[in-house]
């Protein structure tokens, strides 16, 4: 029924997928051809997960059909899926982080060809063999536990190339990388594509690889809402699409410069991380910290809070001098952090929202010697208004919120302690276009009410739009400041990795 | 030179076992000179079988990712029931179908494990304790719980069977017997299972993480299953050697030494969480245990503090390399 092009690879024609009674996917259409790399966006809960498992097999759709090669199916089994060439990378690798780099490379491969017994040199070929055409070398006999995440996305792809695939899909691929292992990547992404096997990107965050993709899908709420070449899209409309709404951008920093300097980091310095820093922090600016993976931002960042012990300097709140190393003295001083990895630093994701709201203050709900459990209520219901957070109650568990709404939880946590110094380490690692959007204006808005605020962040456009300054580190030292208004992103891209 | 570090670490606590080893003799023999003779060392290497056998199994359950506390009450029972079961059937089996007949037990309450943990999807600590006092209060209640020491005349047999016995210069005896080879084959054949094929391999992959396992097509279940039934079948060679050689059969005896195998397995460097685990860090392990529960009286130390030795031990060797890990990590953060 449908014109088979001789590059078209897969096609899916009038996808429905209903979980109960819930519609996830509702009649999409979707085409990769040979050699391809396509943007598949879309926000949480858009469809676009459930569009991959219904390509690998692992879901079935309630309607629908399926073409690859031009042959038709109503469904795809996962068997049939890895048959066909699809392969994909999920956002945590599923890698063996026991095993070694070859074995990780080539075990879907030996599994696939139905030995029995395990061969050392060929598992060591193929993956020697995946990895040299992608050109990178990494040793073979390392494992995985102990190599970068860069290389650990590498290996992924490997064992893609490893057991044939035609079409590799990347679940969210750039969300665990610096600025300059973004460009390795892609650099990676154009061989693949001409050695003819199609790339899938699926992502939030998607302006960064468009530069090498020729297609665009972005679905919204199971839906396609838009499809083109990807030279017709930019990270404004994809925004635009993706939520079906012109994302604010937040305002410009006020003046600031007669608030009160609430922070002085006075020659500040850690051996093997960071030295030499110094800088201020005034009532209600926002100060941004960026630098390359390893340029001491996040060891800095740490250390504000406490949690990094540094070894000369000193740290004054309002002229007080706060202990160094001790996160609990940073946080009576009135200093809060939010991680940059909240699932495993940040939060408690099997409790409830309240619980993770008031872990730490409950001696501020104390009324004789038990909980006041009414005013943890209200405060754990203002903060879900205040910071809009979509939850049902204030007992759901944190796990069952999207990136974005456990971020305002982290968030809600330290406000909640009013401090007047706030640092965020990746305050939008891992959330949507929308939620970001949010989260920026949270912040102004935390800024405007008196509080000093500091964005670590590589993410430059929200340095951009919610920084005042910006210092640069490289080498554990600040190499520059740069005032917001005064470069772009291009330039300050290029000065990050200059 | 990170991953050089992190290699070191691996290799740690088999370095630092080996070492106590080492420390313990040198000890042992200045107190005693007599400690270092052919005597010790066959006495020391008889009473490593059994433990060692399941030390061998109970690593494997780790690798996968799992736990098996309940492998003594599998060899208790196997044992047990397979010398009720000669005795009363053909008391004059050769010793190699008695031994057959146990392991095949072994196997079955192994896959009766494997049931729960695979299609049932229990947790395998909970399964194990629960099943531990299961086997043991069935052989218990239903089998018997009279020690028999007419043992049936192959199982004597076997305990007889020696490598090479003799008598030292000094004038003491010493015998290898060739239940030491049980063990060696056990070893030889693990050694294969895990290196040498897709099975062993897979069981490294689904410890080191469950989820990709089956995200790349591994057969998860096949190879737990596997692995519940290989641990009960080892369990009821070592359960039988323990007869034998015991020229007894006591339905109470073993339980109650799973912890001490367990903690020869992660002292030779297994980890609880999965993935992690080698043949040579458990057989130091159980050498180190067996070296303990036999010759700290010869150091001296009285043997009622062989459980606090064998305590400090664990909190040292698990807690030493695992500290300095966390001090690498807080040192590169």
């Amino acid at each position: 029924m449908s014109k088979h092009d001789d590059d078209t690879f897969i096609e899916l024609k009038g996808i429905v997928k209903q979980y109960g009674g819930v519609t996830a996917l509702d009649g999409v259409d979707f085409r990769v051809k040979t050699g391809e790399a396509i943007c598949l966006a879309g926000e949480n809960g858009s469809g676009k997960s459930t569009l991959i498992k219904i390509l690998v097999g692992v879901e079935q759709p309630t309607s629908g059909q399926i073409f690859v090669d031009g042959k038709p199916y109503s469904h795809l089994n996962p068997r049939q899926a890895a048959a066909s060439g699809i392969s994909v990378i999920f956002q945590d690798f599923s890698l063996f982080s026991n095993l070694t780099v070859a074995e990780n490379i080539a075990f879907a491969t030996q599994l696939s060809g139905k030995k029995r017994l395990f061969d050392r040199g060929a598992t060591r070929r193929i993956a020697q063999e995946a990895l040299d055409r992608i050109g990178v070398d990494i040793d073979l006999d390392a494992r995985v536990e102990t190599i970068p995440v860069a290389h650990k996305q590498l290996v992924a792809i490997c064992r893609g190339l490893a057991s044939n695939a035609r079409l590799i899909i990347m679940d969210e691929p750039t969300t665990a990388l610096t600025g300059r292992e973004v460009q390795a990547l892609l650099g990676i992404i154009r061989k693949l594509k001409d050695s003819g096997i199609a790339v899938v990107f699926v992502s939030h965050k998607l302006a960064e690889v468009l530069e090498v993709c020729e297609e665009v899908f972005v679905l919204r709420n199971g839906k396609n809402v838009a499809e083109g070449p990807a030279r017709d899209f930019n990270a404004a409309s994809l925004t635009r699409h993706m939520t079906g709404r012109d994302v604010p951008e937040a305002k410009p920093p006020l003046n600031i410069d007669r608030a009160e300097t609430l922070l002085v980091v006075n020659q500040l310095g850690k051996e093997g991380a960071f030295e030499d820093i110094n800088f201020e922090l005034k009532a209600g600016e926002v100060l941004g910290i960026s630098g390359v993976l390893g340029s001491g931002r996040t060891s800095l960042a740490k250390a504000l809070f406490g949690l990094v012990a540094p070894s000369k300097g000193s740290i004054t709140l309002s002229g007080k001098n706060i202990p160094l190393g001790n996160p609990i003295a940073a946080t009576q001083a009135g200093i809060g952090y939010v991680p940059e990895d909240r699932l495993t630093e940040g939060l408690f994701l099997t409790q409830s929202i309240i619980r993770n709201v008031s872990v730490g203050r409950f001696d501020h709900h104390r009324s004789g010697g038990f909980l006041d459990l009414t005013s943890l209520v209200d405060e754990a219901r203002g903060w879900i208004e205040k910071l809009r957070i979509k939850a049902p109650d204030y007992d759901a568990e944190v796990k069952s919120l999207s990136g974005g709404n456990q971020q305002r939880v982290a968030l809600a946590r330290w406000l909640s302690q009013t401090p007047r110094v706030l640092v965020l380490n990746g305050p939008s690692v891992g959330v949507d276009v929308g939620s970001k959007a949010d989260i920026h204006a949270i912040i102004r808005e935390l800024a405007d009410s008196g509080i000093g605020i500091v964005v670590i962040s590589d993410d430059l456009p929200e340095l951009l739009t919610t920084c005042g300054r910006i210092l640069m580190m490289k080498d554990g030292r600040i190499d520059s400041i740069v005032m917001a208004g005064e470069m772009d992103e291009i330039e300050l891209a290029a000065k990050l990795v200059s | 030179m990170n991953r050089l570090s992190l290699k070191n670490l691996a290799t740690r606590n088999e370095t630092l076992v080996a070492v106590v080893i080492v420390a313990f003799c040198l000890l042992a023999t200045f107190s005693d000179p007599l400690f270092l003779s052919v005597t010790t060392l066959t006495d020391l290497m008889r009473a490593s079988v059994v433990i060692g056998i399941l030390a061998v199994a109970a690593m494997m359950v780790l690798i996968s990712g799992g736990i098996d506390v309940s492998f003594t009450a599998i060899a208790v029972f196997a044992m047990y029931s397979t010398t009720v079961l000669t005795l009363a059937v053909m008391p004059d089996m050769p010793w190699y179908f008695i031994f057959a007949i146990s392991i095949g037990i072994g196997a079955c309450l192994g896959a009766i494990n494997g049931f729960f943990v695979v299609i049932c999807r229990l947790p395998t600590l909970i399964v194990t304790l629960g099943t531990l006092s299961v086997f043991r209060g069935f052989l218990l209640t239903f089998i018997g719980s009279q020690r028999i020491s007419a043992l049936p005349p192959e199982m004597r047999g076997f305990s007889r069977m020696m490598i090479a016995r003799g008598t030292t210069e000094a004038g003491s005896f010493y015998a290898i017997p060739w239940a030491v080879a049980a063990l060696v084959i056990v070893v030889l054949l693990t050694l294969f299972i895990l290196h040498k094929t897709m099975l062993g391999r897979s069981i490294f992959a689904i410890g080191g993480s469950l989820e990709s396992a089956r995200r790349i097509g591994i057969n998860v279940r096949g190879a737990q299953f596997f692995v519940y039934c290989y641990v009960g079948a080892l369990a009821g060679l070592a359960g039988i050697i323990h007869g034998a050689m015991g020229r007894m059969a006591d339905p109470f005896s073993l339980v109650g030494l799973e912890l001490s195998v367990i903690a020869a397995v992660v002292l030779g460097g297994a980890r609880l969480i999965g993935g992690y685990g080698t043949l040579t860090g458990t057989l130091l392990g159980v050498s180190l245990i067996v070296l303990v529960e036999n010759s700290l009286i010869v150091v001296g130390i009285p043997s009622t503090w062989q459980f606090v030795t064998i305590g400090l031990l664990i909190l040292l060797g698990t807690g030493l390399p695992a500290w300095q890990a966390k001090r690498a990590a807080a040192k590169s953060a």
